[in-house]
Order: structure tokens, then C-alpha cells, then sequence
């Protein structure tokens, strides 16, 4: 398939049904323009995200990933995105270690009310990982910097 | 003057930033905005060198210049083209604050009270903060935009009498004195006489422009405007520096076209008693 | 697997920025796709039948739509397939829609995206396995919280309906905002006299348990079974006793405590009964004002009571109540005046709040429906009503319209002009918004026939010259600034969210807007359900509104609780977490992580122990899949093959199209 190819870079998002993939359905519903990279994954709960499951995306070629949730307090399922920002947390950490820059990752929390507040997310994250271009496979040289 | 023995007897070392030049106020700003900001930011960059952590000034239009230097830094494109402009790299980590701001937050109301040696007991003053001083509000963070009351606390503290005075933030119109003239009067005449109308002895202002023109146009209101004004306009250091104990010549209440020498006379009675 | 895929145009609202149909012939090369093809409506009657009818022809065992948002159509097309006589759960949407042709504009882009994603969903799907609900028992009670008018109204239709109700109201009476309301529009209706007989409906009715004095300590269970604790705070006064005499109320020497009801335009009494027709009409103690507490010694109350009521030991006490569905109905509160600096509210007394003027017009109220200033209890020659204070004002983070005021305002200038006939009345307005049946004629009437002067324009200051005020603002009609000097100034002070309405969000796990007000399942065709399940709104809760609105919505609420409670059992969701018991270890970190206390241990018969789901409990949040060591706990519908699966075709499909 070509044509996109050089202009879009490859970033997979992963947003629990209640809020953040809510937020998006605002942000589509108000015509919020964005970048056309992002690939929408639904999940119930951002606890759902397991971090191998960000890594996997990486692992497959994924230029950037990004997790979304319901804000802090206000998870569907009472506290499930604490479970998601304690893990994500740590993975985020961990990522240069794999030689992943930690630009390329990124969770975050939009509620269903907040098609504005999506739109700048995505167009955030989509300009930040087009500032990091497109990611080395693994093993061809140092894809990762700075791990110090 | 005033500012700097009060700074000096609060304990705020204040150092003079090399080679300043104007903030470009006003004018600047209805011209561009990027000049706007650089001339701002040639100062605060200045101070930024000399290692100093706040420029602290007596102006609250010089305060809102540097506060939107500061805010055009934190722009990446804004940085740049600010900083192609300046000699000196401007990363904007400095803060800016009105001296006031410094007064009431750093040293504190208690703390200058405590210090004064000649209260201000039988003063009545009404506080006039002027148009920018706390406007707009994410800019100015400080105080109510709408109903500043640190000048009001301060001078209480000093044992003043602070009525309520509902005009603290009408424009007193100085900005238009040259082109507009007559529209300067109008504003200005009206807070004038308001402070008149609630029984104050003198205006107390954080604006060297308000002084400034509050000050020196009252003949021209009185004859222009129909209504009869006198009343002395000081500067809120030069208030906080006679409760210091600084006399009057100290900060500077000789050099004002209305004298404020009724008030002191009233001051040196209360005090005498 | 055989899967068909149904690509919508949407009219043009898909069609017009991605190509459907290439997307379709696509969508034909994918594995395991035997048929797709593309249709203006697939949610249409011959959209659902084509699917219908592809299904049989083509012998289909999944099927993907591509379309608009799984949260729009997820249910409708489910509901299709099961009508061809699959699974409903062999089914997923690609949402090309929300999150693709209306965020873009690049056709050639937003084509190539509607492909991947359509996919990604087919490589779901053909993980897919079927699923079958199981069914609970429904306690059919339900329990509304806040006694305003919408949720009395909620709570009589629930009642008339023959279900049992719990209603918690945290005030001492019920009634609510519209209890303090001297009149309503455009009808000019006495607001007590048509809410009262309701009052008395609610408080007689037999189905209805009254909860006043009451707030929500914490929920938990799901649709059909909640457990609520309800924290009933000390009143000091044993109701089973109090007859409401109002004898403490006359003897009682407290008498500065402030009065809620009245706004705080006059005091009342430390032991007091708020208004005359509350209900219950009991009394309660105001510890802050009240000499017991703050002097230590009084107990006047105690000695007059004939009934011997009182009850200063009394404590807080706690009730756990079960329901099957809950209406939150807790309305809104109002801007605090301090905020609007400009207009001098909390310093001049003569600027109050429009809910405080209207206990001034209360024939109830403190003054007996005299109008007067607070200052010096002179009668007002002239009023200025400033609307929206505080509305549709950005800088104060309020850019929403609060609603009602506009017609508050027209209601109580006329009133005004009723009650001091020489009296002039001035409205200073951005728009005045009256688009409900006989409003705009009420505003005309004030204006014509009462001789309102609305002044189009903002107020920039209010300021006090000598015993008068002085209101200047700009009349952007003339183009001037103008100055009205009067007597009293109203301000219609922005409505807010409820006072502590995020936390009870919290509680009841449902989503809440920037302002506090609670959301909707869906703007326009769920505006009464929530997104959890069994958990309803109506009123002002949601966002503000007035009072026929909030009955509708009361009544709404009350008719989804009653087709909930029409079954005796619920079906339960299958898309829950299942253990595969070989996979287990036992480790049990599921269970210590599942925030709703689904999974409890079982032994199996060669005694190793094992999670196990208990199927109703389960909400389907997907916690424990993440947190399995062995990945033995997989939630249905979202197990780990099946997001692998998503990733992976995704990434198949980068991966081709870099290497053309």
C-alpha cells in the first residue's frame, strides 16, 4: 500500500472504553481535526494494558504507543487506572533499557467530556514521535540513547 | 527613593540591573509585540547574567512587560525568534514581581508591622491599585483581580484607617495623556473624587504613572472638569517608609504638586496624643 | 472461520473523506474474509438485512462492521446477527467514523487507516469464541438521592409503579430548591403551593422510605444489587418523638444561627424546623450555633420539649439499605457572590443573590413578602437585576449558560413592579433566552406590560454613592456607558454543580463533566442513563435546568428503572474473566486485585486451589488479566490473543505497505 508511507509514522493506541475512548468519540463527533497516524486499539480498563503488550507492539515495528484512561478517581471500575499508572510508570522507565526512547511512550487520562483535550494528546504525541522518526528494529545500532 | 530606604529596612537587597533599558511599556506594545517582548527580555536576560532570582519592580506596567517576556519564552517558536533579537541568551527561569507583591508575600504584613516605629494612626487612606497591577489575572497572579485588598491589609497593619473604596481598579486613563487629554481628566477626576466623596486624606497608589498623573493634573480638573479636587496621592513606600520612621523629606513627600502636608500635620497630632 | 464485513458510507459523513468501497475491496483480502462489500446505511433496515441475508448466503460465522462508534451501534448490530441466527458476540465494529473521517481530511490517509483498522477488528473476531449470559436475581428497590423536585418526582413514579423506595435527602425537609421559590414561571404559579401537595405525596406515600438529614457514606454491587450505607447524621432531636410543635423553636436563646433556607437574609434558631411546610416537620440542632455545644450548658430545648425529644448524645448513625438501581437527583448549587469581585457582592449589602431576593418576595420569608434593603430595611424605589454573574464567563472557567435565569429574573421584575407599584425596575442582560413554551411571551410582558427597562449590556462595577448604589455598565444597544443609581442590585449568580458532587460521582463511579455536572450516557439519546449500568440522572445534576425539565427527567428516570425492574432476572454481561484452571497456580493475585470481590477461591478435587470468577459479580474491567503470572485469567471478548491479534495485524499491514 503506498502513499502513506514517509508521512505517517506507526503509533498504536490503546484507550479504556469509558473515558478515553469516549473522549476520542467527542472528539470525532466535534470534528476535531488530528493526525491521521493513530490506530485505536478499545480495552475495557486502562488496567487492562499489560506492559508486555506495549512492549509487543513495540517488538512489532510500532513507532509509538500510547495508553489513555479515565482521569485519577474516576475510573469506571473504581480503581483500575491506578493499577495502569503504577505499571505504565514503571515500563515507561524501563523502555530506554530496551533502547526504546521514552518519547515514544506515553499514558494519560481524558475523560469522555473531553474531545478538546484529545485532540491536543494526539496531536502532541503524534508531533513527538515524528520528532524521534521513525524507530530503528531492534539490534540495528543505538535505537535507544540515553539510558544513563 | 522611597522604595529603595523601605526595601533597605525590610531587609530586600535590591541591585540595580546593569544597563537597563525601558520595558517599552505602552508604546511598545501597541506597535509589536515581539519588540514588545524584547525589550522586556534584554533586562530580564541582563539579570538572569548578574544571577539574580527576581526583578523586582515599582511599575506595573514594567511588571506586565516582563511578565509577558516571560510568558513568550516559554514558546519554542517565541523563544527563538525573542532570542535572535537579543545579545544575551534569555531562557526566561527568572521571576518578576511588583515590589508590593515582594512587601506583602516575602516579607509579609506582619513582619513590616512589626517594624514600625511611627504608625499611621489617624490616616485615612484609600488603596488605589490601578488597572494592571492584578489584571489580567493569569498574568498578574497576584491578589483579587477584581478586589485587591494587600495594599488595604498593609496599611491597616500600619494602623491606618482603610474605608472601602470601590474604585481600586478603575482605569485612571494616564496611558492617554498625550493624545487624549480630556478623557484622562474624566477618568481620573472620578476616582479623585470618590476618594473624596468616602473622607480619605490621600490616595495610596502602587503606580508611579497613577502618582504621577493623579498627581499633577489636579489643577487641570478642577478647572476643566467642575468638580474640586485636592487631595494628596502617595506612593504606597512612601507610607510604609514614614511608619519606618523615615521622615517625610526622606521619602520624598516634598517633591509632590499636592502637598500632603494637612495629612502630616493630622499624622503628627494623632501621634503626639 | 468464514467473517463477512459491512462497510458504511454513512451517507457522506464516512464516504466523503474515506473511500468505503475501496476499503471493502480491501477488506476482501484479509484471512478469513469469504464476503465484504459496502452500503449507504448499514444501520438501516436494509443495511441490518443485507447483513442478515449475507450471513445465511455465505454461510458467516463473524462478522465486522465498519462504521461509527461501538458505543453508538455495537448493541444494534448484535442484535442484527442474532437475528441470522449467530452469536451475538461474534461481532466487532472498526470505527471509521468518530475516529477517522470526521478527525481528518486527507482522503487518501484517512482510506488507508479504515483499512487497518477494519483489520485489526477481523483478526479479532477470528479470535472470537461465542458466549452465553447468564442470568441474577434483580432486587427491585431503588434508592434516589436528593429530594428536590426531580428526585421526589422519581421517586413518587417509582413508587406509583409499585417498587419500593429509598429516598436520601441531605437536607432536613425535602422539597428542595424549589421549596424556597416564591413563584414560578411563566405561569406565576406560588411554587409551594403546587410543590406542597407533592411533599405530602412523597412524605404519606407507603412505598416511599424517607431518608432525610441523610447523606451517602459509600455504594457498592452492581445493577440489580447495590449495598448503601447511609450515613444519617445526629439531628439531636429523636424524630420517632418530635411533633414538630416549633415549641423549642420560640424558647430557644440562640437565635443568630444562620438560616439556609432564608439564604441568609435573616437568623434563625439554634434548634430549628426549616420552614413551615417542611416534612418531615421535625426539628434539628445546629451544633455550630447551638449553647449545649459551643457554651456547654443551655438545655432550654430539653426542658420545654412536652415530648422530651431532645437528644444531645445523639450520634451520626450509619444504615446499609440493598437496591437494584439508583437515581441520583442531587441538583446544583450557586456561584459563591465573593467570587465576582467587580460587583462588590459580599461587601455591600445591598447586592444579593436572586435566591435571596426571592425569600424577600416569599410571602413565607423573613420579611413576609415585603421587599426591603438589607442595609437600613427601607422599601426599594428601584432594583437592577444583572444576569448572568458569573455565566458565560470564561475567566471564571464558566462559559456555560446557567439556564434558568433569564427567566427568574423577567419573573421576579415583575413581581417587584406587583409588590412596589411606584418602584422602576432595570435588567442588564447579554441575551435574554426564553425558548421553552410561553417564555419569550413572559419576557415580553415584562418589558411591555410592566415596564421593565433590559438594557443590553454588561456590568463593569458596582460602587455605593452615599445610601444608593451605582450600577455602571455599557448599553451596547446605544453604544455608551451607562449609570443606574438604585436602591438594591440582584445578581443571577451562576448555577454550579452540587456542593461535594465529585465526590459522590466517585462513589457511584460515574463520569463528571469540567463543571462537576454528571454525565450522560449520551447526549442526545441517553440523556437520563448513565454509563454504569443501574445508576440513572435527572435534573440539575446533570447540568442546570428548569423545573419542568427536571420533572420530565424525574419521570424519565423513574420509567428506565421500571422496564429495568419489568424482568425478574438481569442477564448478565458474558464479556467477563474466565480461569482456565489447568493454566492456574493459585496465587490468587486476581482475587486481591479485583476491585469488586469477583473472584474467590475453589478447590478442585485434587485439592489444588485455583481462582474462580463468580459470573455475576464480575464487571469485566480485565485487571486480573493483566496481573496473572501464567496468563490463566482471560477476560472474554479482550483476552491476550485476542489485543495480540489486533497488534499484529496492524503491524503486518505497516510492514507491507514500507515494503510497497
Amino acid at each position: 500500500m503506498p502513499g502513506m508511507e514517509g508521512t505517517e509514522l506507526r503509533i498504536i493506541g490503546f484507550l479504556c472504553n469509558w473515558c478515553s475512548y469516549g473522549g476520542a468519540d467527542t472528539a470525532g463527533v466535534s470534528r476535531f481535526k488530528q493526525p491521521t497516524d493513530l490506530r485505536i486499539i478499545r480495552v475495557p480498563c486502562s488496567g487492562r494494558v499489560d506492559p508486555l503488550l506495549v512492549v509487543k507492539a513495540f517488538m512489532e515495528g510500532a513507532d509509538g504507543v500510547l495508553v489513555s484512561g479515565c482521569h485519577p478517581r474516576d475510573c469506571h471500575y473504581s480503581e483500575g487506572n491506578f493499577y495502569a499508572r503504577r505499571r505504565l510508570e514503571v515500563l515507561k522507565r524501563f523502555l530506554p533499557f530496551m533502547g526504546i526512547e521514552p518519547g515514544r511512550f506515553e499514558y494519560t487520562w481524558v475523560s469522555a467530556s473531553e474531545g478538546a483535550r484529545w485532540q491536543k494528546v494526539v496531536t502532541d504525541f503524534t508531533d513527538q514521535v515524528h520528532a524521534l522518526g521513525p524507530r530503528r528494529n531492534f539490534g540495528e545500532g543505538n535505537g535507544g540513547g540515553d539510558i544513563r | 527613593m522611597s522604595s529603595r530606604k523601605v526595601a533597605e529596612a525590610l531587609g530586600i537587597e535590591l541591585v540595580e540591573v546593569e544597563d537597563w533599558s525601558c520595558c517599552g511599556s505602552t508604546p511598545a506594545h501597541t506597535v509589536d509585540h515581539l519588540l514588545y517582548g524584547a525589550l522586556a527580555a534584554r533586562n530580564l536576560a541582563i539579570a538572569e547574567k548578574m544571577g539574580l532570582a527576581t526583578v523586582v519592580t515599582p511599575c506595573p506596567s514594567c511588571l506586565v512587560a516582563f511578565k509577558s517576556a516571560l510568558e513568550m519564552v516559554q514558546d519554542d517558536g517565541k523563544r527563538k525568534e525573542l532570542n535572535e533579537l537579543l545579545d544575551l541568551p534569555f531562557q526566561g527561569e527568572i521571576q518578576s514581581k511588583s515590589l508590593l507583591q515582594i512587601i506583602y508575600e516575602e516579607v509579609g504584613v506582619e513582619a513590616v508591622a512589626q517594624r514600625a516605629k511611627r504608625p499611621l494612626e489617624g490616616m485615612r487612606l484609600a488603596p488605589y491599585y490601578g488597572c494592571i497591577l492584578t489584571r489580567p489575572p493569569k498574568r498578574a497572579q497576584f491578589d483579587d483581580p477584581e478586589n485587591p485588598i494587600t495594599m488595604d491589609r498593609i496599611l491597616e497593619a500600619l494602623g491606618a484607617e482603610v474605608p472601602e473604596f470601590p474604585f481600586k481598579t478603575e482605569c485612571c486613563g494616564a496611558a492617554f495623556g498625550l493624545p487624549k487629554r480630556e478623557l484622562v481628566l474624566t477618568l481620573s477626576a472620578k476616582i479623585l473624587e470618590m476618594a473624596q466623596e468616602i473622607g480619605a486624606d490621600a490616595l495610596v497608589v502602587a503606580c508611579p504613572l497613577c502618582q504621577q498623573n493623579l498627581d499633577l493634573r489636579q489643577g487641570q480638573i478642577t478647572s476643566r472638569e467642575g468638580v474640586s479636587v485636592d487631595l494628596p496621592v502617595l506612593y504606597i513606600t512612601q507610607l510604609v517608609g514614614l511608619a519606618l520612621g523615615f521622615s517625610p523629606r526622606e521619602v520624598g513627600l516634598d517633591k509632590h504638586a499636592v502637598s500632603p502636608n494637612r495629612l502630616l500635620k493630622k499624622w503628627e497630632e494623632k501621634l503626639k496624643e | 472461520m468464514r467473517i463477512g464485513v459491512f462497510v458504511c458510507h454513512c451517507g457522506t459523513n464516512i464516504d466523503g473523506t474515506v473511500d468505503s468501497h475501496q476499503v471493502a475491496e480491501e477488506a476482501k483480502k484479509f484471512p478469513h474474509v469469504v464476503y465484504a462489500t459496502d452500503y449507504l446505511y448499514t444501520c438501516s433496515e436494509p443495511g441490518q438485512q443485507e447483513i442478515q441475508q449475507a450471513v445465511g448466503e455465505h454461510d458467516l460465522d463473524g462478522v465486522v462492521v465498519a462504521a461509527c462508534s461501538p458505543r453508538m451501534h455495537e448493541n444494534t448490530f448484535r442484535r442484527t446477527i442474532e437475528r441470522a441466527g449467530l452469536n451475538r458476540y461474534m461481532f466487532e465494529m472498526a470505527n471509521i467514523r468518530e475516529h477517522c473521517s470526521w478527525i481528518g481530511e486527507d482522503r487518501e490517509a484517512n482510506t488507508h487507516k479504515a483499512i487497518e483498522l477494519v483489520r485489526m477488528a477481523v483478526a479479532k473476531v477470528a479470535n472470537h469464541v461465542h458466549l452465553h449470559p447468564s442470568y441474577f436475581e434483580v432486587n427491585k428497590r431503588v434508592l434516589v438521592i436528593g429530594a428536590g423536585v426531580a428526585g421526589m418526582q422519581a421517586a413518587l413514579d417509582c413508587a406509583d409503579g409499585g417498587l419500593d423506595v429509598v429516598l436520601v435527602e441531605k437536607k432536613s425537609s425535602i422539597g428542595g430548591r424549589m421549596a424556597q421559590l416564591d413563584k414560578t414561571f411563566p405561569t406565576v404559579d406560588c411554587s409551594i403551593c403546587i410543590l406542597g401537595p407533592k411533599m405530602v405525596d412523597v412524605g404519606q406515600h407507603e412505598k416511599i422510605k424517607l431518608c432525610t438529614y441523610s447523606e451517602i457514606e459509600d455504594i457498592s454491587g452492581y445493577v440489580g444489587n447495590y449495598t448503601v450505607n447511609i450515613r444519617r447524621k445526629a439531628t439531636y432531636v429523636d424524630w420517632g418523638k418530635c411533633t414538630g410543635c416549633g415549641l423549642c423553636m420560640e424558647k430557644c436563646p440562640s437565635k443568630k444561627a444562620y438560616d439556609y433556607h432564608n439564604e441568609g437574609i435573616a437568623d434563625t434558631t439554634a434548634i430549628n424546623i426549616s420552614f413551615p411546610q417542611a416534612i418531615p416537620k421535625k426539628a434539628t440542632i445546629d451544633p455550630e450555633y447551638c449553647r449545649q455545644f459551643t457554651k456547654g450548658k443551655c438545655g432550654v430545648c430539653a426542658k420545654v420539649c412536652p415530648l422530651g425529644a431532645i437528644d444531645y448524645e445523639m450520634e451520626d448513625e450509619i444504615v446499609a439499605e440493598e437496591v437494584g438501581a439508583i437515581i441520583v437527583a442531587t441538583g446544583y448549587g450557586l456561584l459563591n457572590m465573593e467570587e465576582l469581585g467587580e460587583y462588590g457582592a459580599g461587601r455591600y449589602p445591598d447586592v444579593i443573590t436572586g435566591i435571596q431576593y426571592e425569600r424577600f418576595l416569599n410571602a413565607s420569608g423573613p420579611t413576609q413578602g415585603h421587599v426591603v434593603r438589607p442595609s437600613d430595611g427601607e422599601e426599594p424605589k428601584r432594583v437592577v437585576f444583572i444576569s448572568c454573574a458569573g455565566s458565560r464567563d470564561a475567566s471564571l472557567d464558566r462559559p456555560y449558560c446557567s439556564n434558568f435565569c433569564c427567566m427568574y429574573i423577567a419573573k421576579q421584575a415583575i413581581l417587584t413592579r406587583d409588590h412596589i407599584p411606584d418602584s422602576e425596575v432595570y435588567v442588564f442582560y447579554m441575551d435574554t433566552r426564553s425558548p421553552s413554551k410561553g417564555y419569550e411571551e413572559f419576557i415580553r410582558r415584562a418589558q411591555e406590560e410592566y415596564g421593565v427597562q433590559y438594557v443590553r449590556g454588561r456590568v463593569s462595577r458596582i460602587y455605593p454613592k452615599g445610601k444608593r448604589m451605582v450600577v455602571r455598565g455599557a448599553d451596547t444597544l446605544l453604544g455608551t456607558q451607562v449609570e443606574v443609581e438604585t436602591d438594591l442590585v440582584v445578581l443571577a449568580t451562576a448555577a454550579t454543580c452540587a456542593p461535594e458532587a465529585e465526590e459522590l460521582a466517585e462513589k457511584l463511579r460515574i463520569s463528571y463533566d469540567e463543571y462537576g455536572f454528571y454525565m450522560e450516557s449520551h447526549p442526545k439519546l441517553r440523556p437520563v442513563e448513565t454509563n454504569t449500568s443501574g445508576v440513572f440522572l435527572a435534573g440539575a445534576c446533570q447540568g442546570p435546568k428548569d423545573i419542568p425539565a427536571a420533572v420530565g427527567q424525574g419521570s424519565a428516570a423513574a420509567s428506565k428503572v421500571l422496564s429495568l425492574f419489568s424482568k425478574d432476572q438481569l442477564e448478565s454481561d458474558p464479556q467477563i474473566a474466565q480461569v482456565m484452571e489447568l493454566r492456574c497456580v493459585g496465587c490468587l493475585k486476581c482475587a486481591d486485585t479485583c476491585p469488586f470481590q469477583a473472584i474467590e477461591e475453589k478447590e478442585l478435587p485434587d485439592g489444588r486451589v485455583v481462582g474462580h470468577v463468580i459470573e455475576t459479580v464480575c464487571q469485566g474491567c480485565g485487571l486480573c488479566t493483566s496481573i496473572c503470572p501464567s496468563g490463566a485469567i482471560q477476560l472474554q471478548q479482550c483476552t491476550d490473543n485476542q489485543l495480540i491479534a489486533e497488534v499484529e495485524a496492524l503491524c503486518q499491514a505497516w510492514r507491507e505497505r514500507s515494503s510497497g
